[in-house]
């Protein structure tokens, strides 16, 4: 999960690093009114999920209230990669002197939370990481041990020369350590970290990507959630405890296991079709998930048929097929459906199947390749 | 013969008397399983289809000399029973259970490694050796004994796989399912390492997916150390970048962990990649034939073959020079 730049700047800010001081507001009056309350120069900061937003025009300096508030009126509302903007943070401008880029991430090849520091900071680091990898120091830190102030020290010593600075940063670095375990975060990210001309080092941007295995023990980070910033339908799947993603193609898929679901997609690829989603009905085979999953997509209207793949193991096919004649009295849809079910119950299933009268077919190949010839008759 | 499971296994399931548990415990029995034991605290002495429950894995391991753990338990208490398996000896620990935070995993994987235990998981299926052992909750019927050892990051895909392979007459040695999340005990090159030593296994299939940098990884190890051909699929090509793909660890992030990446590594590799899960078994058959007609050309190294055994039959003692010897013997060729 990922949380907007202000939330993740309070958990940094809880933990103690310092970050400058700033509101969050949905309307350009109100920043007109931080603003003004700051009598300062500020930054009003677009607040998406997406990444890119500088770039995008997310990100302004407002010498004034009165620029911060024409400045607020021009972002909210904005469209940055699909996400309107809803909300802005004002932020006291700070003034930079140099920027850095800290980080921790969860390393899957090592298995231990990796630092990431570089001098070149305030841009892509993707791209120095890319482009110039030796700018980029790591240090990948023994989970049981912990990070050590010493190391912290060594990782700061790469970033700044006066001890005044190093210091500050490798507390920063401790602090940041804490962050990424108190809140079981996958990513933690100061981009940029600067140094003011008063020889302070400040985080002036914050970012932090959960864990979703981890929220049940995180009810505060959960809450945090931006529901509005996603689309509905992934919204409504994650409620039916669905693992769905929309994607724009024609061919509506429901599949259990998400190996399976991503084969089917590419398959739906493979012999010229589109993909409409992807969707994982899991392990159970409650018969009420197979009618959430076809309510879902039938109300993407860009669908035009669906493809329905059961490799029955845990899951029941006899299971999906009632699932499936409830969804047809329920829903009654409005396009073709074909099925293959597989597996454990597979006769049961096909008994129950018979009153809807269905297309089937025994193979992923060939239910895949009738899915997309019946999208094309309803095309 | 067969990796990491056999007729040897003395399984131990932990959480059996949940909903899960209780079913697979059941299935595995049926299946032939030597299953001796299960865990919940506060159910000992009691019995779930007529196997014993304990308090704890350290009295089940103590009464019964279980030597493989398997674990059902919820998402919040699963890595606990890692450590309590682990703790009481057990050396392999298979975790079904879904949901697992991967910060606990990196904190527990340390300690299964120093007390030398494996751990297969979390989030998979487990393992099947057919005809001798099931370790989790893949579906018994549609595998076969025969010579082919497959590994998998997914569940329901390896099923797919599986199916197709029995299908084609074309049996199985192990089938893995190490798990689709981010920090998992056992990878694929484990894997590979493990079918490369079983003499029974003659050909591989490894299915990945999108994430991580394992199946690049892999490549670069198959060619360097594997003799025996390996042909793979990789799911997730339509998949947009930055979204999870059901898996925990099925996401493309920052430009990495593509499809396309994984199948360019592979096939650089000299690793055959199908375009669909039906077509695995035809290039494993093409694959296994030049196999074999490559170790018929060379006779000098038919003859070091031979040589080796002859050799370690000499050597008798000490098994575990059989895979070294042969290794050196198919790399001088």
């Amino acid at each position: 999960m990922k949380v907007h730049e202000y939330q993740a700047r309070q958990l940094f800010a809880d933990h103690g690093i310092p970050v400058p001081e700033g509101e969050t507001t949905d309307s350009y009056t109100e920043a007109f009114e931080i603003a003004e309350r700051f009598n300062k120069p500020v930054m009003v900061k677009a607040q998406v999920l997406v990444g890119g937003r500088g770039k995008a025009g997310g990100v302004k300096y407002a010498e004034n209230a009165e620029a911060a508030r024409v400045l607020a009126t021009n972002i909210l509302g904005m469209d940055i990669k699909g996400e309107t903007v809803r909300q802005v943070l004002i932020s006291v401008a700070a003034d930079i002197l140099s920027e850095s880029y800290v980080g921790i991430i969860l390393d899957r090849v090592t298995q231990r939370p990796v630092f990431m520091v570089s001098s070149a900071g305030g841009v892509d680091i993707e791209e120095v990481a890319a482009k110039t990898p030796e700018k980029i120091h790591k240090l990948a830190v023994d989970p049981v041990v912990g990070l050590k102030p010493f190391q912290a020290r060594n990782l700061a010593y790469k970033l700044f020369r006066d001890i005044g600075q190093v210091r500050q940063t490798a507390d920063i670095l401790m602090k940041l350590y804490d962050v990424f375990w108190n809140v079981d975060a996958s990513l933690v990210e100061i981009n940029p970290l600067i140094t003011t001309p008063g020889g302070d080092v400040v985080a002036i941007d914050a970012k932090l990507n959960i864990d979703d295995n981890a929220l049940f023990r995180r009810p505060r980070i959960a809450e945090m959630r931006d529901v509005e910033a996603e689309d509905p339908a992934e919204v409504k799947a994650r409620e039916a405890d669905l693992s769905f993603v929309k994607l724009d193609g024609s061919i509506g898929c429901i599949v259990n296991g998400a190996g399976l679901a991503m084969t089917t997609m590419d398959l739906v690829k493979r012999y010229g079709g589109d993909p409409a989603n992807f969707l994982d009905i899991g392990g159970s085979s409650n018969p009420q998930k197979v009618v959430a999953a076809m309510d879902i997509i039938l109300s993407d209207p860009n669908v035009r048929s669906i493809l329905i793949n059961i490799f029955g193991g845990i899951t029941r096919c006899d299971d999906v097929a009632n699932g499936i004649v409830e969804a047809f009295s329920q829903l009654k849809p409005s396009v073709p459906v074909v099925v293959r079910l597989t597996g454990t119950n597979e006769k049961q299933a096909r008994k129950i199947l018979s009153s809807v009268d269905l297309p089937s077919a025994d193979t992923l190949d060939k239910v895949v390749k009738k899915a997309i010839e019946l999208a094309g008759e309803t095309a | 013969m067969s990796i990491f499971i056999d007729k040897k296994t003395k399984l131990l399931v932990q959480g059996i008397t949940g909903r899960d548990g209780s079913f697979h415990a059941a299935q595995m029995k049926k299946y032939g399983t030597n299953v001796v034991a299960g865990v919940t605290p506060g159910k000992g002495s009691t019995k779930v289809a007529g196997i014993p429950v304990f308090n704890t894995v350290q009295e089940a391991v103590e009464k019964t000399k279980a030597n493989t753990s398997v674990i059902y338990v919820p998402p919040a208490f699963a890595v606990d029973a890692i450590y309590e398996a682990v703790a009481a000896g057990i050396k392999l620990v298979v975790c079904v259970t879904e949901g697992v935070p991967a910060n606990d995993m990196m904190k527990v994987m340390p300690f299964v490694k120093e007390h030398g235990a494996r751990l297969i998981g979390p989030n998979c299926p487990g393992l099947i050796s057919p005809d001798k052992s099931k370790v989790g909750i893949l579906p018994g019927n549609i595998v076969k004994k025969g010579n082919i050892g497959v590994i998998s990051r997914s569940g329901t895909l390896t099923y797919e796989a599986i199916w197709a392979l029995t299908f084609e007459g074309m049996g199985q040695t192990t089938c893995v399912g190490i798990g689709g999340d981010q920090v998992i005990g056992t990878n694929f090159i484990d894997c590979l390492e493990a079918f490369e030593a079983d003499k029974s296994t003659k050909g591989i299939v490894m299915l990945g997916e999108i994430g991580g940098s394992d199946e690049e990884v892999a490549a670069k190890y198959i060619k360097k150390n594997l003799t025996k051909p390996v042909v793979s699929f990789i799911a997730g090509q339509a998949a947009p970048p930055g979204k999870r793909m059901g898996h925990a660890g099925a996401i493309v992030s920052g430009g990495s962990g593509t499809a396309k990446d994984k199948i360019e590594a592979l096939t650089k590799a000299g690793v055959p990649v199908a375009g669909s899960p039906t077509e695995i078994p035809q290039l494993l058959k093409e694959a296994m034939k030049k196999a074999r007609a490559k170790a018929a050309a060379k006779p000098g190294k038919k003859a070091a073959t031979k040589k080796t055994v002859i050799r370690k039959t000499k050597a008798a003692p000490a098994k575990k020079t059989k895979p070294a010897g042969k290794t050196t013997a198919r790399k001088r060729k």
